[in-house]
């Protein structure tokens, strides 16, 4: 689950991670009266979205009267911001969030993501703030300062300086840097963050280090022990359909080709949709039904694919396994009398039962409905039926 | 021969008792894996599927002289499930449960490692010797005895591959569900060396998928050291970078971890890589073909 940039600011402050001050806004003169709150004569008008390159996509302004934030925040409030992150279709911006203006003498990367390889959180730091990071891993990774922490031992000392060294910090620099990163580290920790970005961390002209920016993710799995980042969700930043079919247990991700997919397991599922690709044809998305595909269940994949107009054709591919195969069958034959099914359906049944489960189909005889052998056989009959052979 | 389990293997479960537990305890049991007992906190000295039921795995290791342990408790409690179990003197433990936090497994898997206890999963199927011992939830009457050895990410994608292996004639030695999951047990990289030693193995599938660089380790490994013929799956070839795949490990981050870049891996490293896990059968059929 991701946060927008004000709620990981929040978090930030609760840790004494120092951040600009900021108030969040609905409305262009609740943008205004933030900005009077906040006092000073420089202001930043930033969009509220999950995504990066907010500013590059002119969601982040910088007002230098309070008419202007009146303006500014009009304009952004609304608005559909195209990132490198959101896709070609976009955000609509519905908060933004209004900070005072900051004395940006450099500017800094700062995150923490987990390190598979090392199976530990890793701290990441350069001097090339402001910059997509992964460009600068891929053209300059000797300007990226990576530091391991072993939780067993937590942030010691010694990790600080080798990021304040490594960022090559002056003397009177470092002890304030350190600080930041270790209270970024246990709050990373402390709130079973996935990942979290500062980009930029700026040094202001008084020596202080500032989060400019903020950006936190969580593991999914951990967010029963933290209700309080769970109030924090944003359900308009969430995909309706991939949240619609999360409430039943399914796991779906929609995707811009023609066959609908439906199949047990993320690892088939993915094979599933590579074996399409293979053969000539698209997968209109990724469809895990989980291991114990019912009726229900199968039917609202049905109901969930069909709302993507694109779809020309559904492969139902399910390796049955404790759940037999003739009980998955019934549920696609029950399927179909709750669900329209307007387009050619390909099933491929296999492993518990399967033969039974054939037998079931066949004497169905539903006009529709195609049985295929095995994987192939069935990713090639979908891919025939996307095609209108 | 075999990896890691067998038909003397005794195993205990944890979370014995609960639905999931007793369910799958049953089915192992039928496929003719000992099972020798359970652990469910405040039932101990009860008898459930006819075996013991103890309030600790130490109680139990004593109790019974169990060696592996089948984790089916709660996700909250998966990282104390592992660590007791590590504590307790148990060699393996085989982690089913689903959605454990990835900062709990970090810790539990450090632990185990320092009590030298192996772990697979979570997140995964388990494992299986083919008509010896089945440690997991997999359908076993799909896993003929033979001579390749199976490791994979997924669960399913094991069912397909073996069920290829097999429709072609050949068999499994044993199969090992490794897990989806960013941190998790054993990996191809501990697991090759087990097979490339075993006698009966004469052939290895290796399926893995996005995220992470477990299969990119794996290639320097077969490059150096794995004699006997490899053919890979990668899942997620057509997956969108920075989703999520189901598994929580499946996601392309930061434009690492891709399917592309690990299928390169592993032909360089002169695996028999194919694009289509439907190919997976007769790509076996082919490589021990050619090596006889």
């Amino acid at each position: 689950m991701n946060i927008h940039e004000y709620q990981a600011k929040q978090i930030f402050a609760k840790y004494g991670v120092p951040t600009p001050r900021g108030i969040i806004a609905n409305t262009p003169s609740q943008a205004m009266t933030n900005a009077q709150e906040l006092g000073g004569n420089v202001w930043v008008v930033k969009a509220q979205i999950h995504a990066g390159g907010r500013g590059l996509g002119g969601g982040v302004k910088l007002a230098r009267s309070l008419a202007e934030v009146k303006t500014l925040a009009s304009e952004i409030l609304g608005m559909t911001l195209v990132t490198h992150q959101t896709g070609p279709e976009g955000k609509l911006v519905q908060k933004i969030y209004i900070e005072e203006g900051a004395d940006i003498k450099d500017e800094l990367y700062l995150g923490i993501v987990l390190d598979r390889a090392k199976e530990m959180p890793v701290i990441m730091a350069s001097t090339e703030g402001g910059m997509a990071i992964e460009d600068v891993a891929h053209n300059t990774p000797e300007k990226i300062i990576k530091v391991a922490v072993d939780p067993a031992i937590g942030f010691q000392a010694y990790h600080g300086r080798e990021l304040a060294f490594g960022l090559g910090l002056a003397k009177e620099e470092q002890g304030k840097f350190i600080k930041f990163a270790a209270a970024l580290y246990k709050l990373y920790m402390e709130n079973d963050a996935e990942m979290i970005e500062i980009n930029p961390l700026i040094k202001t002209g008084s020596g202080d280090f500032l989060a400019l920016d903020g950006k936190m993710g969580f593991d999914d799995s951990a967010l029963g022990r933290h209700p309080e980042i769970e109030d924090m969700r944003d359900l308009s930043e969430e995909d309706a359909d991939e949240r619609e079919a999360s409430r039943y247990g399914l796991s779906y991700i929609s995707l811009d080709g023609e066959i609908g997919c439906m199949v047990n397991g993320a690892g088939l599922a993915m094979g599933t949709m590579d074996t399409i690709n293979y053969m000539g044809g698209t997968p209109a998305n990724f469809l895990d039904v989980g291991g114990s595909a019912n009726a229900e269940t199968v039917a609202k994949g049905f109901q969930i694919i069909l709302k993507n107009p694109n779809v020309k054709a559904i492969f139902v591919n399910i390796f049955g396994g404790i759940v037999r195969c003739d009980r998955i069958a019934n549920g696609i034959l029950e399927a179909t009398k709750l669900v329209d099914v307007h387009v050619p359906v390909i099933v491929r049944l296999d492993g518990t039962n399967a033969p039974e489960a054939a037998e079931i189909l066949k004497n169905a005889n539903i006009a529709n409905v195609i049985v295929a052998s095995d994987l192939a056989d069935g990713a090639a009959k979908a891919v025939r039926a996307a095609k209108g052979e | 021969m075999s990896i890691l389990v067998n038909k003397d293997t005794k195993v205990i479960v944890q979370g014995f008792t609960g639905k999931e537990g007793s369910f799958h305890a049953e089915q192992c049991m039928a496929y003719g894996t000992k099972i020798v007992g359970g652990v469910t906190p405040n039932k101990g000295g009860q008898e459930h599927l006819g075996q013991p039921v103890f309030n600790t795995v130490r109680e139990a290791v004593a109790a019974t002289g169990a060696t592996v342990s089948m984790i089916f408790v709660p996700p909250a409690f998966v990282a104390d499930a592992v660590m007791e179990a590590a504590d307790a003197g148990i060699e393996l433990a085989v982690i089913i449960t689903e959605g454990a936090p990835v900062r709990d497994m970090q810790a539990a898997k450090a632990f185990a490692v320092k009590h030298g206890m192996m772990t697979i999963g979570p997140n995964c199927p388990g494992i299986i010797t083919a008509e010896e011992c089945k440690i997991g939830i997999m359908p076993g009457m799909i896993f003929k005895k033979g001579n390749v050895g199976l490791i994979s990410k997924s669960g399913t994608l094991t069912y397909e591959g073996a069920n290829q292996v097999c429709k072609e004639g050949f068999g499994i030695t044993t199969a090992v569900g490794i897990g989806g999951d960013p941190i998790i047990g054993l990996s191809y990289k501990q697991l090759l060396p087990m097979f490339e030693a075993d006698p009966e193995t004469e052939a290895i599938v290796m399926i893995g998928e996005i995220g992470g660089d477990l299969e990119i380790q794996a290639a320097a490994y077969i490059k150096e050291h794995i004699t006997k013929p490899v053919v890979a799956f990668i899942a997620g070839q057509s997956a969108p970078a920075g989703k999520r795949m189901g598994h929580a490990g499946a996601i392309v981050s930061g434009g690492a971890g891709t399917a592309a870049e690990k299928m390169a891996a592993l032909t360089a490293a002169g695996v028999r890589v194919v694009v289509s896990p439907a190919e997976i059968g007769k790509a076996v059929a082919e490589v021990l073909a050619k090596k006889k």
